[in-house]
């Protein structure tokens, strides 16, 4: 892996990589408006938090990691699977609790994992990521090879003791790890205004000792320039990051919440400045493609997903006397 | 640590006084009690890492650094520290592998001392061994004599599992016969460390030693005592215990541990479901209290299963 002096310009992305933001950013929509209408439906079993309106954070931070790079995510962490490459159909499947689910049926949800794509897991405990992310630069800075870690984690998350002893942790180490805040504005149906003590989760970075910034995160362009300068500063060894994203959900904390605590006029001005549609009409405006390329992609992207689907209904369960294995490697 | 590199320790104070000029590679304290003395200078503090005091920072860092290709060793430094730090023990790193299909592994060693005796009091004394063997995807060591505790350490640094190895404090003054070189034992192995023919005692960590006292006394009075270590406690070695019971008819289990949803209870309730036909007379337990551990030197003797207790228990027991 070559350690990057610079941080990458947006302006720089040529027309692959964007396209293929692009096509990342559709597929975790379809993805999770897919996943919403199945919930509804009674297909998917226990809980669903879906990445609806958040794309923009995921794609444009991991458009700089290679699969040697870690991340750990959060309860809403479909997104960053996809980002992170993992397989389309084995999250689908893990949704459904198949035998052919990225975890075997034994996860679900709230901890699809792939740690040969460097996911280590999404996560059902707020806040749970920041020590194993801490952990995972361990690794990355004793390996010496320039790998980073990225630690995805909400607006919530902040206020866990162990956003303090991540953080803090990182920072006397000078770890190459990333906090990405995905600040949507909710803890569940607490506001942002309530639930911290300070305006922005970025101004917490200077506690300790790492540069914290506040991105617009519904533009995949100021995501990714953020990123690439972080993601850079710790190849390079000089230590951790804090960058904010504003962003917004479009679906509830869960699905089945009637989100009794937003207003329609709220969503509305979100939707009005959605990441994916800003992407592709940015995408027209500098002509690097075309509408009919784009709608190609979209035509792609669904069929993906539709194909995933058929695949996870198709797959069989595990048989149930697998809950007892996996436990342990060897036990005893 | 010398035959792997990846193995690292990390905990509070270690090492010691990193960054302290004058120190440099040397320690100040080589851990609270000095139980990891000298590995700072052997293997530099990039390998043993002095932590803030941070348990949910630094146990969670050893599971996500387990989890990605070390193979830690987190000291915990007393165990009745967990209170701050379980969410990264019990559910990330052991329900880490589960959760993942087996995909992923937790190769984490974490050592706590445990034990009274040293009027340490509340929150500075417990065992609570029973609440981590009780969670799936965790293996428990209770090592009473040095040898033990040398193969046992060496297999659990080996495991591919999360292990919590717990170390009574009031051991660390023990000597005893270790095998020079290489020697790992087996988890989920017994071991009996005193014959007997009337009475099995089940004991577990410091208590074995307090079995032991006890079966000296009861053999002057012609009573003949077999003493089983489990040594660990997930997994345990149920054969052993079962085939012991099968011989003397009768048992006894002393448990350091709170008594209620414990060790003590528990291998109760596998030897009254596997060989209840074997008992010639009801399982007696000898265990503290269901209390913390009080501060006061009579009041915590009283708290610690004595070899009195024991024999009276045992007295007891023969009727």
């Amino acid at each position: 892996m070559t350690v990057k002096d610079a941080a990458p310009s947006a302006h720089a992305l040529d027309k692959s990589a964007l396209l293929r933001m692009y096509e990342q950013m559709k597929t975790i929509r379809v993805f999770e408006d897919r996943a919403g209408k199945e919930f509804a439906s009674g297909k998917v079993p226990g809980f669903v938090h879906l990445y609806a309106g958040e794309e923009a954070v995921a794609v444009g931070v991991c458009s700089h990691l290679t699969d040697d790079d870690f991340i750990t995510s959060h309860h809403r962490g479909h997104g960053h699977c996809i980002a992170k490459g993992v397989s389309v159909r084995e999250m689908v499947a893990e949704l459904l609790g198949r035998e052919a689910g990225a975890c075997s049926g034994k996860g679900g949800s709230m901890h699809i994992a792939d740690v040969n794509k460097g996911m280590l897991g999404a996560n059902g405990i707020v806040g749970g990521g920041f020590p194993l992310a801490s952990g995972a630069g361990l690794t990355a800075k004793y390996n010496g090879k320039g790998q980073v870690v990225v630690c995805f984690f909400g607006d919530g998350a902040a206020n866990q003791g162990t956003f303090h002893e991540g953080l803090n942790l990182a920072g006397i180490w000078k770890l190459p790890v990333i906090f990405v805040a995905e600040n949507n504005g909710y803890a569940e149906s607490t506001p942002v205004t309530y639930h911290m003590s300070c305006r922005d989760i970025a101004d917490r970075a200077a506690g300790y000792n790492m540069p914290g910034v506040t991105v617009d995160g519904l533009d995949v362009f100021a995501v990714y320039e953020a990123a690439g300068e972080a993601v850079a500063r710790a190849r390079r060894g000089e230590g951790p990051s804090l960058i904010e994203c504003k962003t917004y959900r479009y679906y509830g904390h869960f699905e089945g919440d009637a989100i009794t605590y937003r207003t329609k006029e709220e969503e509305e001005s979100y939707r009005a400045r959605d990441a994916i549609t800003s992407l592709r009409n940015s995408i027209i405006k500098r002509q690097v493609a075309t509408d009919a390329e784009l709608d190609a992609i979209d035509a792609q992207v669904q069929n993906s997903i539709d194909l995933a689907w058929q695949y996870a209904e198709a797959a069989p369960y595990p048989a149930p006397e697998e809950a007892l294995t996996d436990v342990y490697v060897k036990y005893p | 640590m010398r035959r792997d590199p990846r193995v690292i320790l990390m905990g509070e104070d270690v090492a010691g006084g990193a960054t302290i000029d004058h120190l440099a590679d040397d320690e100040a304290w080589g851990g609270v009690l000095g139980v990891t003395k000298g590995l700072v200078q052997e293997f530099g503090r990039n390998r043993i890492l002095d932590t803030p005091i941070t348990e949910a920072g630094f146990i969670g860092a050893a599971v996500g650094a387990a989890a990605t290709g070390l193979r830690p060793m987190a000291e915990l430094m007393f165990v009745d520290f967990f209170g701050v730090c379980w969410d990264m023990i019990f559910d990330q790193g052991a329900k880490l592998r589960y959760m993942f299909g087996g995909k992923a592994n937790c190769p984490l060693v974490i050592r706590t001392m445990i034990g009274a005796g040293m009027g340490a009091a509340g929150q500075h004394s417990g065992c609570h061994y029973s609440v981590f063997t009780h969670m799936p995807g965790i293996k428990t060591v209770v090592p009473s004599t040095p040898a033990d505790a040398k193969g046992l350490l060496a297999a659990a640094i080996r495991d591919d599992d999360l292990v919590v190895v717990f170390e009574n404090k009031m051991l660390y003054g023990v000597s005893g016969e270790v095998p020079e070189g290489e020697y790992v034992l087996p988890l989920g192995k017994a071991d009996i460390k005193r014959q007997g023919s009337d009475v099995t005692i089940v004991a577990i960590s410091r208590m074995v030693h307090q079995a032991l006292a006890a079966a000296e006394a009861l053999a002057a009075d012609g009573i003949s005592v077999e003493i089983v270590d489990p040594r660990t406690l997930s997994p345990l070695d149920e054969e052993t215990i079962l085939s012991s019971v099968a011989k003397t008819h009768r048992l006894v289990i002393v448990d350091e541990d709170n008594p209620r949803c414990g060790t003590a209870t528990d291998i109760a309730a596998l030897v009254a479901d596997k060989a209840f036909t074997e008992l010639d007379a009801p399982i007696k337990l000898a265990t503290a209290p269901h209390t913390p551990v009080p501060f006061s030197p009579p009041l915590e003797q009283f708290y610690i299963p004595s070899p009195e207790h024991i024999v009276a228990t045992v007295q007891q027991l023969l009727g």
